[in-house]
């Protein structure tokens, strides 16, 4: 089979982890006489430091602490290690740890969470430093073994070479040597301009098993005398379970159990999950549902609405000389009311974990964004002591956020807890993953700008109205009751920061929180932010009688990041030359995640509501890129997610439940709809921004200003379904 | 019990003639590297061939599925050899996060007996595969790679 293509995801430790209960990672350790002890791997192999298995067949096994989801940083991360490693990248497989193991020894491997576009930059420099200790240590190993000073050998592709005799050896055979040693105090990195791995577009290392149907997923969790579970939550959020009439399914066929879980749900468990489902579907539940059961869409934007007025309580997120003061006295005025609504992630993969409980281990397999979290939900819903837990992380059919989260985590502890020593996979139906997300927050904004009488800006105004997210999930980050991520994208500093220069700017959030439980979806407060800030920036040019791309660089001279892609993509998308015969353009940019973003986009309009896209083009500079291969997928993808959110997304609430049911009511975009996306990278060095969330910001902005361009109607609401406005 | 031809097997299964054909692929046969996304022939992750055409698992009953030659992700390969839309699939490094990959896979593959030169139109109208990750103009290009070899 042709397996050579690139190095592969390894699958031993999958098998290690799904078939041998209590077997970790690492299997042992050597105390040696005088020496640090060495740490083996499951196969004998040494670590040599924490981040660096080396094998005596030359194999480097790189550890990634951080979830692989699609996005490409399983293969980044490996390529840091191993930039600095200095070791064959043919030769080169990964594995995870388990955050059992991390917290055993410690938190060697730091944060496991995967979320915010964090992956690479925020594990760059200490995983670059495992792989630069593992190196020193290898050349110290051969260097005492030929009784040579160190600085007289150096490491490249895995061989080391001592230079003024010409003698080689490599990293599999002086391994153990080197496992040996103490790792040095302190290691120097190269200098960027000197890397050879980092900054190609290597080839992931993960893909075959993704064409074969091998790659095991949370879903495909298979483990002896396993049973399967399927769910239904109270549909209305802080809802509860009544009663369930147990007797009216307990003749079907496979079912085995049904079980309370918690206060709010009720599972069945059976031989297999389609028969769990079934049974579910039969099964008679009265829910509890509260006084949420009022709430609806309509409902939710009427109090949303009512937090623009100024009169209501606000937070202040941005604030320089008076805006309301120089919009009062202003030569004229603009406003403009916006909203976002709530918006499903819709992985691929619904929710599922499998879980083991008995009196004295809790073990779960489960896709999670953050290997941590699943393990302290593991601990909670067992009860156990953290040495009596672990996690298995597998592969995500799709992350965007939701699997940060550890609700479906909870549930299977709690249902394999009701059945000591057998395994159980709980997985969600589509239907329950629509009903029970952790959605985009809803918001709204008004915005007001004001003009002097020579067409400059003078004020911005710009009140936020709605959901926290950090309210409800870490209500710790709230800074005297204000979530400062509220203002991704229009922050005064930091790495979301504002990128235009006004006079007189008010950036303010009036914080309501609905019962919808809302979560980090790609992008997060940049996707609303960087809509209402740029189709405005499109109005105010309009007001200002100027061309938009001229009106932003105006502001922006105090911006030189954010200007330069700005720029990138004015120049690719040709904005100096006309549009081809009956096709519109449209311009954004925004910063996030320590990132600066541009987008433009080409479209055509049919009857004012067929919308054709023709090209887009996306700029970033992320400061460093460490696989433009991979940074160009994320790229496109986060416009075909940003853009399926802007035509067919948007989650309405009714009777306190949501509407959307599967992809039918909650549809994605096709490929027939999707541009080829040209991506303009311009990392300027010097700093390490995020990747995968950025751009999806300017996605919806760039296409709706271009629509605009195309029909001189703004569209100031998402979806676009719910103004008929569709794909051509 | 019910009698299906998966991959040139013939596997005798425990399931009612009513079951989804996924289901009693992914966990009566055991073969789970076809998805479930939705369960209503929306997404495509689901897709396999039934006596060689691209269908949606999911809403085709074992009952219909008797009796036909049905290939999954795991039976594209010729033994060690993988099929060309894999081997696409890894040269031009298509999946991101690869769940809804098995079931595009298999619509390519269809697509490309009944038209081994497609056009853009018509992977347009073939290709009605979900994937949120958007590996979309990775899928493109794959297709028109093989199609040019």
């Amino acid at each position: 089979m042709n397996k050579h293509v690139s190095p592969r995801l390894n699958r031993r430790a999958f098998v290690i982890g799904t078939a041998a209960v209590g077997a970790g990672l690492a299997i042992g350790l050597d105390i040696p006489f005088g020496g640090p002890a060495v740490v083996r791997a499951a196969d004998g192999s040494p670590e040599i430091g924490a981040w660096v298995v080396v094998r005596p067949d030359d194999t480097v096994v790189i550890r990634i602490a951080r979830s692989e989801m699609g996005q490409g940083s399983l293969t980044g991360l490996a390529q840091l290690v191993a930039e600095e490693l200095e070791c064959d990248w043919t030769k080169v497989t990964t594995e995870y740890p388990t955050p059992g193991q991390s917290v055993a020894r410690k938190r060697v491997w730091g944060d496991f969470s995967t979320g915010g576009s964090r992956g690479i930059r925020s594990s760059q420099d200490y995983v670059r430093k495992g792989g630069a200790t593992a190196r020193v240590m290898l050349i110290q190993a051969a260097a005492e073994t030929w009784k040579v000073p160190a600085s007289e050998c150096t490491a490249a592709n895995s061989v080391i070479t001592h230079t003024p005799s010409g003698k080689t050896t490599t990293y599999g055979k002086v391994a153990e040597a080197a496992a040996k040693l103490t790792p040095p105090a302190d290691v120097k990195l190269k200098d960027p301009k000197d890397w050879k791995l980092i900054g190609k577009g290597v080839k992931r290392l993960d893909t075959v098993d993704k064409t074969t149907g091998a790659m095991i997923y949370g879903a495909d969790v298979k483990l002896p005398g396993m049973l399967n579970a399927a769910i239904k939550d109270c549909p209305v959020f802080g809802g509860k379970l009544k009663s369930f009439d147990e007797a009216k399914i307990a003749g079907m066929k496979g079912v085995k159990k049904v079980v309370k879980v918690g206060d709010t749900a009720v599972a069945v468990v059976a031989d297999t999950w389609w028969h769990a489902k079934t049974a579910l579907e039969a099964l008679p539940i009265v829910w509890d549902e509260g006084d949420n059961a009022k709430v609806s869409s309509e409902s939710i934007a009427k109090w949303l609405a009512e937090g623009l007025d100024d009169k209501q309580p606000a937070y202040v997120g941005n604030k320089n000389g008076d805006a309301k003061a120089a919009i009062a006295s202003a030569a004229k005025k603009v406003e403009a009311v916006y909203s976002y609504p709530y918006q499903n992630h819709a992985t691929m993969e619904p929710m599922n974990a499998t879980a083991l409980y008995t009196a004295d281990k809790c073990e779960v397999w489960c896709g999670t964004q953050n290997g941590e979290a699943a393990f302290a939900a593991a601990l909670e819903a067992s009860g156990l002591p953290a040495e009596k837990c672990d996690v298995h992380k597998m592969m995500l059919g799709g992350g965007f956020g939701r699997r940060g989260q550890t609700d479906y985590v909870r549930q299977a502890v709690l249902i394999a807890k009701e059945m000591p020593g057998t395994p159980i996979k709980l997985l969600w139906s589509r239907e329950e993953d629509m009903a029970h997300g952790r959605y985009h927050p809803i918001t709204q904004c008004k915005m007001t700008g004001a003009f002097d009488a020579n067409n400059n800006l003078v004020a911005l105004h710009y009140r936020l109205s709605g959901q926290s997210i950090l309210f409800s999930l870490r209500p710790e980050a709230l800074q005297n009751g204000m979530d400062p991520a509220a203002f991704q994208g229009v922050a005064q500093s930091g790495e979301a920061a504002f990128g235009y220069s006004v006079p007189n700017l008010l950036v303010e959030h009036a914080m309501r929180n609905p019962h919808v439980p809302p979560g980090f979806w790609r992008g997060v407060n940049v996707n609303h932010n960087a809509i209402y800030m740029e189709c405005f920036m499109d109005e105010l040019a309009q007001a200002a009688g100027q061309d938009p791309l001229e009106f932003r660089r105006k502001l922006m001279g105090n911006h030189p990041k954010h200007l330069a892609v700005l720029n990138a993509v004015a120049e690719k998308i040709g904005w100096d030359k006309p549009a081809p015969q009956g096709v519109y353009r449209g311009i954004a940019q925004v910063m996030g995640y320590g990132s600066y973003v541009a987008g433009a986009a080409e479209i055509s309009v049919t009857d004012g509501s067929k919308i054709k896209v023709h090209r887009i083009v996306a700029s970033t500079d992320p400061g460093y890129v460490v696989n433009p291969a991979q940074v160009e997928r994320q790229i496109a993808g986060s416009f075909v997610y940003g853009l399926s959110a802007l035509f067919y997304g948007g989650c309405t609430v009714k009777d306190g439940k949501i509407e959307q049911t599967n992809f039918d009511t909650y549809n994605s975009m096709r490929i027939n709809e999707m541009p080829r996306v040209e991506s303009v990278m311009v990392p300027s060095g010097g700093f390490w921004g995020g990747v995968g969330e950025p751009t999806i910001g300017v996605a919806a902005p760039a296409v709706l200003n271009a629509y605009f361009a195309a029909t001189g109607k703004r569209i100031r609401s998402v979806p676009l379904r719910d103004q008929n406005i569709t794909f051509a | 019990m019910a009698n299906l031809t998966i991959n040139g097997k013939t596997f005798t299964l425990d399931v009612e003639p009513d079951t989804p054909l996924l289901w009693a692929i992914r966990e009566n046969a055991g073969l789970t590297g076809t998805k479930y996304g939705c369960g209503i022939a929306q997404c495509g992750a689901c897709t396999v061939h039934v006596d060689g055409v691209a269908m949606r698992s999911c809403g085709v009953s074992v009952s219909e599925a008797e009796g036909k030659k049905i290939t999954t992700i795991e039976g594209l390969a010729s033994g060690d050899t993988l099929h060309k839309v894999q081997e696409a699939w890894v040269a031009q490094d298509v999946p991101q996060c690869g769940y809804c990959q098995s079931g595009m896979i298999m619509a390519v593959a269809a697509l490309l007996i009944e038209k081994p030169k497609p056009t853009d139109a018509d992977i347009d109208e073939a290709i009605t595969n979900i994937c949120r990750c958007g590996t979309f103009q990775q899928v493109r290009e794959a297709i028109h790679t093989i199609a040019s070899a």
